[in-house]
């Protein structure tokens, strides 16, 4: 059976069909029934116990949902998937977590995730990989891929996620489902724990771009407590969901179709970009001229970053510290080489290297002047059409264990980093089958041009059913 | 880019990081491969390409300087591995 909407949710809700606990309960069975996924690193279960009953205000009060384990929850450890932070009770909630919270929707537990988003498998947690709901030997990808997979596997309606490089756009691709990645600032940061400052973006996995409108529409909006955060009007997404697309015109990135794509992931995507030529868009090609700067950029800029960021992690104020320290470097260096896994020590020494003197120059502010390189790209093509269009991920879901080597994973993120770059939204969208596993087609709009991305999805989404396939039922 | 045995240890012990002598070669072998991804920048034409830092030119803005937060001390500090009297506790640093 097709998972039912937020809207039919909701309308089952008020007309007494079913309970906001009657549904808490269902989705926290669910999430025990695929505990084998391992989608999630902490059950709330306690989640039944507060959805009560439905007034009327948000189409969201009584819908379970479930948050990445990277927004703070006040009373509910929030680990980060790493064990420095596996006894971490935050004392406040992100904003994210405040705003959906006063929205009724129910949060039924934190999801599993690469640690400090650091991953595009979901290996990289120190709470275990997580299962690909449509093939239990495949990777759910990542840095989101427990909430890719508890979305997938129909245990709750969305769930919460953030992209640095494509870590909600590309586990969305993997597992069969919608993912949107807002513009940066559109979402707040605060109470996020932070991966890489200029980069990191809240947004949502869900089964459709409708549901993904309605999460945006709580989500969005200015917050004096980031001031990275627009002060800018938050658009009516839902409304703009029913505009047609006649006389868009959406350019196709050659470059996005290289070499490393599947030709099934190709064909599929080429298939869902007809369907939207019957919507009455209009296909262009285009050449983003600095596509290729965008992975040697990225994994300078984010490294970087996250080398600053994650410096706070000393094991004096919060965290894991290390037993029976000598002397206070030796509590600091102790402390993170023990709480931290290999990835992220990895990023962390990139980082510091390309920050250090004398390395600076060549590395770090020449990725920063190829980083507007690659935002000009965009500009330029905005010029001529309204959405630029793409493979989300070069591949299918990949096996566990089968890129052992890391520079073969960074590259799996080649189509996502650059709107990360530019700081523009873009959103997955399921576009088929290939070899029986989810394809992901990506779109990419203007800065603060969410209700277009999600207008576009929605109207394909109205043509094509593959949103509504479930793992074990098709392909 | 290589690195030599040296600079691994001299970047680990910036980033307060152990890096045990078996891991050397290792660590030495995959930062030179991450760098050798980044040295792809080298063939772009940057020259007189304004730094980008983050990506909307929106104006940072000021609040007003008052008070908005609650004093939560307690409650963040009792996070921490080791406190007393109000304070963080670490080894001693002054002999």
């Amino acid at each position: 059976m097709a998972p039912r909407s937020i809207a039919q949710l909701a309308q089952d809700l008020r007309a007494r069909r079913v309970s906001a606990t009657e549904l808490a309960t269902d989705a926290i069975a669910r999430a025990k029934a695929h505990s084998a996924l391992n989608a999630f690193i902490t059950l709330d279960e306690n989640a039944a116990s507060r959805a009560t009953t439905i007034q009327d205000d948000s189409i969201l009060a009584g819908i379970p949902f479930a948050h990445k384990d990277i927004f703070c929850t006040n009373g509910i450890r929030t680990t980060c998937a790493s064990r420095m932070l596996e006894h971490f009770v935050p004392p406040y909630d992100a904003t994210v977590v405040e705003r959906l919270a006063a929205t009724g929707a129910v949060s039924i537990g934190k999801t599993n995730m690469d640690e400090f988003a650091m991953g595009s498998s979901n290996e990289n947690s120190f709470f275990g990989p997580v299962q690909n709901p449509w093939d239990t030997s495949r990777v759910p990808g990542g840095s989101s891929g427990g909430s890719a997979a508890a979305v997938a596997a129909g245990i709750v309606s969305f769930a919460t996620g953030t992209d640095t490089g494509g870590s909600i756009r590309q586990p969305a691709a993997f597992c069969g489902i919608t993912g949107l990645k807002p513009t940066y600032g559109r979402v707040s940061r605060w109470g996020m724990i932070a991966f890489a400052s200029s980069l990191d973006c809240g947004g949502m996995l869900a089964r459709s771009a409708e549901d993904c409108a309605h999460v945006l529409a709580a989500m969005a909006g200015h917050d004096a407590r980031d001031a990275t955060s627009a002060d800018l009007h938050v658009e009516d997404y839902v409304a703009a969901l029913s505009t047609s697309l006649k006389g868009i015109r959406i350019g196709v990135v050659k470059n996005y179709f290289g070499a490393g794509v599947e030709e099934g992931v190709a064909t599929a995507v080429h298939a869902s970009l007809h369907e939207f030529e019957k919507l009455g868009a209009t296909l262009v090609d285009i050449e983003l001229s600095h596509a290729a700067l965008a992975i040697p950029a990225y994994y300078v800029i984010a490294p970087a970053e996250a080398s600053s960021n994650l410096a706070r992690y000393d094991g004096v104020r919060y965290g894991y510290r290390c037993d029976a320290p000598t002397s206070l470097e030796d509590l600091y260096t102790r402390s993170r080489s023990q709480g931290f896994g290999v990835e992220v020590k990895r990023r962390i020494l990139v980082g510091t290297y390309v920050l250090s003197a004398g390395y600076y120059d060549a590395y770090y502010l020449r990725a920063q002047r190829a980083r507007r390189l690659i935002a000009n790209d965009f500009v330029d093509a905005f010029k001529s059409v309204d959405l630029i269009a793409g493979p989300t991920a070069p591949t299918v879901a990949f096996g566990h264990g089968e890129k052992s080597d890391h520079l073969a994973m960074y590259a799996a993120d080649v189509n996502t980093v650059a709107a990360n770059l530019a700081g523009l939204p873009a959103i997955s969208l399921p576009a088929g089958f290939s070899s029986g596993l989810p394809v992901g087609l990506q779109l990419i709009a203007p800065a603060f041009a969410e209700s277009r991305l999600l207008n576009a999805g929605y109207q394909l989404q109205q043509s094509t059913d593959f949103h509504l396939r479930m793992p074990g039922s098709s392909a | 880019m290589s690195i030599d045995h040296a600079t691994v240890r001299r970047i680990a012990r910036l980033a307060r990081l152990s890096v045990d002598d078996a891991q050397l070669e290792n660590v030495a072998a995959e930062l030179g491969g991450v760098l050798q991804l980044a040295d792809e920048l080298a063939k772009a034409d940057v020259d007189g390409v304004e730094p980008m830092a983050h990506p909307h030119e929106l104006p940072l803005t000021m609040r007003p300087d008052a008070v908005t937060e609650p004093d939560r001390a307690d409650a963040f500090l009792a996070l921490a591995p080791e406190s007393r009297a109000g304070l963080y506790l670490v080894p001693k640093v002054i002999e």
